[in-house]
């Protein structure tokens, strides 16, 4: 199953590439991997996309728990939460094609925020599905390219991860 | 005090308590040399290569419980160290390393002697740090410290550039440290306690299965106290020896894939499984599929991550050995159960059956020396009562099976990564520790080559070890795998062109013996051992093709040996 899990870390140099090297030492699958500061200078905040059995998870998680750095972590998919991610979309926009992918962008609520005689810049933001969902419905022909931040994600309500 | 990032290395190890550090000099760590010269109350030892200061390091930390420490310069210095960190990290020994770095300013420039040592080290440390300003150096001892020794230890890498060793700060010894993001835990959770006493009154056929854990957390005398109120049988894994004392008619051995034929049919056939500080390794396991189908588990461990990492468990307790145990024994005395007197009794008779195979028995009587015959005269000759270093291949699983630990630290081996080469340099290390003990090393032709540099450091510090080679003129474990798995095609395990051992030996300016004949096994092994002041070389000429059983074969089940 497909798991989100946030981790608090210490800001320190290196702090990112323990918690890449223990991917990739222990072989376990990383989908995306998302770090930036937050609005305390002394942590940063990690949010991981994986998937694997309920014994690969726990395992996961007890192996970031166990790297000094890691703070606090919480698995989202635990809980109820929200997901986001953002995708910047470069589209080939020609002849008839342009005013089509204009609705689209709409459907899907997305914003052209470049418009050249060729091309169309989108940018759209949703749970990753939504942004899968969008790729499919544009079709492979006109896509030129595509950058996606990685997957954010907070609980819902009172419950929160802060240093 | 105002002092350098040189002198803060040396007076922070002082005040810490270190007395002796290991090491080997070089560019970037001769600030801290200097700083070593002015002073005596941080003993060196010059070692002769990097790698006998990591494993010598760690062999002082396993024989006495203190953090052991080794010093070594940048690049090459470190790239040496690294086999012993690795070492020390697969069994989790409390150890720090102190690395020296090219300056600050050329850090990143593939400066002379520049490797990333941090990035090098980060997957076989349980942490690493890189020292940037020298204000921040006490505090990262002192946590390179803590960290080493607490929670599950593990040894922990100091990288200091040069520049930091030559900078002035002011220095206050950190009395304490706190770090948010580590908590290690230490007692365990009453209530799952009190279910494993709860279980363990209730089994028929319960069996102990203990390891590292418990020598590292100092628990051998509660876990003896408990298991005989219990009256269980128990096993130990390699790591665990002299956890429990090995001479207790309770013990049936270590188990796994060359433990005893009883200690293997115990597990196989038990229903309740209490493992204590260990980590079901897939050398005790065997096929996971098949280990211990009939039992409910019960685990303590420091680290969260070893439980049910390769086996499902039923109670899990989180926990310092030590009080768990301690606190399984109140709860135990204070319920006024007893365990299942009928079900223990027809449960020992099976034991008994088991038992009376004797799976290790060799002959005594025949006219090649066998590697058994040596280790089990040296135990006689010692009284069972000296450090015992090994190797790594047939002699370490021979010294396993025949030198019976009664007391904790005294068996000395490189289990997890089986590093070849440790036997000696951790001799040294156990020898600094305990000058008046009596040290052996168990060696191969093979193994002992690794490291035998070291020999000129036991003459410059007249260790007076007593070095028991089993030579058998093979890279015996390896050819044993090739006569069991690849039709006896011996490829490259046959050792040619050994050095006369005695010549070298006395080359280096200790004492040689051959020793070809079963009769003079012992009257060698008593001079050897009389010899107080010397280190004594015994070079064994032994059997070339006896082979360690029982054994488990990959893929089989604890209960599918190979006795013969
Ligand atoms: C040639 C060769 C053959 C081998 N054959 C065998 C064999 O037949 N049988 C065998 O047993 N091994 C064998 N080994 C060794 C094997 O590879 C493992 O090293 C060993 O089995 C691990 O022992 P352990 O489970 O006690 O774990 P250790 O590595 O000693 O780990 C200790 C465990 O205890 C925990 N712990 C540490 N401190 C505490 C504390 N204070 N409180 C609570 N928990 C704590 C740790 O978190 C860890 O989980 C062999 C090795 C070699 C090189
Ligand atoms: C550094 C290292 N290299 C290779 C091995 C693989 N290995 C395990 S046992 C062994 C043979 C050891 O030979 P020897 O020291 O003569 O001991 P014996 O098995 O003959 O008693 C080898 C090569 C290892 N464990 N360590
Ligand atoms: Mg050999």
């Amino acid at each position: 199953m497909r798991h989100i899990i946030s981790i608090l870390m210490e800001n320190e140099a290196g702090a990112l590439s323990r918690v890449a090297g223990l991917f990739s030492a222990r072989g376990y699958n990383i989908e995306s991997l998302t770090v930036a500061p937050t609005e305390d200078p002394t942590v940063s905040r990690m949010t991981l996309v994986t998937s694997g059995s309920e014994e690969i998870i726990e395992q996961i998680t007890k192996q970031l728990n166990k790297l000094v750095d890691v703070v606090k972590l919480l698995d989202l998919t635990e809980g109820p939460h929200m997901e986001r991610e953002m995708m910047l979309i470069k589209l080939r926009a020609t002849g008839t094609g342009r005013e089509e992918l204009k609705r689209l962008v709409d459907i899907f609520r997305g914003r052209i925020i470049e418009v050249t005689a060729s091309t169309y810049t989108v940018e759209l933001t949703g749970n990753s599905g939504k942004l899968d969902a969008f790729l499919e419905a544009v079709g492979e022909l006109v896509i030129l390219e595509v950058v996606r931040s990685g997957v954010l994600g907070i609980a819902r309500g009172e419950k929160g991860l802060r240093a | 005090m105002e002092l350098t990032g040189a002198q803060i290395v040396v007076q922070f190890l002082e005040d810490e308590g270190v007395d002796i550090i290991f090491g080997y000099p070089g560019g970037a760590v001769l600030h801290i040399y200097d700083a070593l010269y002015t002073q005596d109350a941080v003993k060196h030892i010059l070692v002769r290569h990097e790698q006998a200061a990591t494993h010598a390091a760690d062999a002082y930390a396993r024989s006495t419980g203190k953090v052991g420490v080794a010093l070594v310069t940048s690049g090459p210095g470190a790239t040496n160290a690294v086999t012993g960190i690795a070492t020390a990290y697969l069994d989790s020994i409390p150890m720090v390393v102190l690395t020296g770095q090219v300056p600050t300013h050329l850090i990143g420039n593939d400066a002379f002697q520049e490797v990333d040592t941090l990035g090098i080290t980060r997957p076989c440390v349980k942490h690493n740090f890189l020292v940037k300003d020298v204000a921040d150096l006490a505090e990262t001892l002192k946590k390179a410290f803590y960290l080493a020794a607490s929670g599950r230890p593990g040894p922990v890498v100091v990288d200091i550039p040069k520049d930091v060793t030559a900078a002035r700060t002011e220095y206050v010894f950190p009395k304490s440290v706190k770090m948010r993001s580590y908590n290690p835990v230490v007692k365990g959770h009453t209530g799952q306690i009190k279910k494993a006493v709860d279980l363990m009154l209730e089994a028929k056929r319960p069996m102990i299965y203990t390891g590292g854990g418990v020598v590292l957390g100092g628990a051998a005398e509660a876990l003896t106290e408990l298991t005989r109120e219990l009256g269980f049988p128990i096993t130990n894994t390699l790591m665990g020896l002299g956890g429990y004392p090995a001479t207790d008619p309770q013990f049936l051995g270590m188990l796994g894939m060359h433990g005893t034929y009883e200690a293997n049919m115990a597990m196989h056939h038990c229903d309740v499984l209490v493992a204590i500080g260990a980590r079901f390794d897939d050398r005790v396991t065997g096929n996971i599929e098949k280990f211990c189908p009939t039992a409910r588990i019960i685990h303590v461990d420091v680290d969260p991550a070893s439980i049910a990492k390769n086996v499902k468990v039923d109670i899990p307790i989180v926990g310092q050995v030590e009080p768990v145990l301690r606190q399984a024994l109140r709860l135990l005395r204070e319920s006024g159960g007893k365990s299942d007197a009928e079900a223990l009794k027809a449960w020992w008779d099976q034991i008994g059956e088991w038992r009376s195979l004797d799976c290790l028995k060799y002959d005594p009587a025949s006219e090649r020396i066998k590697p058994q015959l040596v280790v089990d005269t040296l135990y006689r000759v010692t009284g069972g009562d000296a450090f015992v270093t090994s190797d790594v291949g047939q002699h370490q699983m021979f010294a396993a099976q025949f030198y019976k630990f009664d007391k904790p630290r005294r068996w000395i081996n490189s289990g997890g990564l089986g590093t070849m080469g440790f036997g000696l340099p951790a001799a040294m290390g156990v020898q600094f520790a305990h000058p008046d003990a009596t040290v052996c090393c168990i060696t191969g032709e093979g193994s002992i080559q690794m490291n035998i540099q070291e020999l000129s450091t036991c003459r410059q510090y007249a260790l007076p070890l007593k070095i028991i080679n089993l030579n058998n003129g093979f890279l015996g474990m390896v050819r044993q795998w090739q006569e069991f798995f690849y039709q006896g095609r011996y490829a490259q395990s046959y050792m040619e062109s050994l050095p006369d051992f005695v010549k070298l030996a006395e080359s280096y300016g200790h004492v040689g013996m051959q020793i070809s004949r079963p009769e003079d096994v012992e009257p060698a092994l008593r001079e050897a051992i009389a010899l107080k002041d010397r280190l004594v070389f015994m070079d064994f000429l032994v059997d070339p093709t006896e082979n360690v059983y029982p054994m488990i074969p990959a893929g089989a089940g604890l209960n599918e040996m190979i006795l013969v």
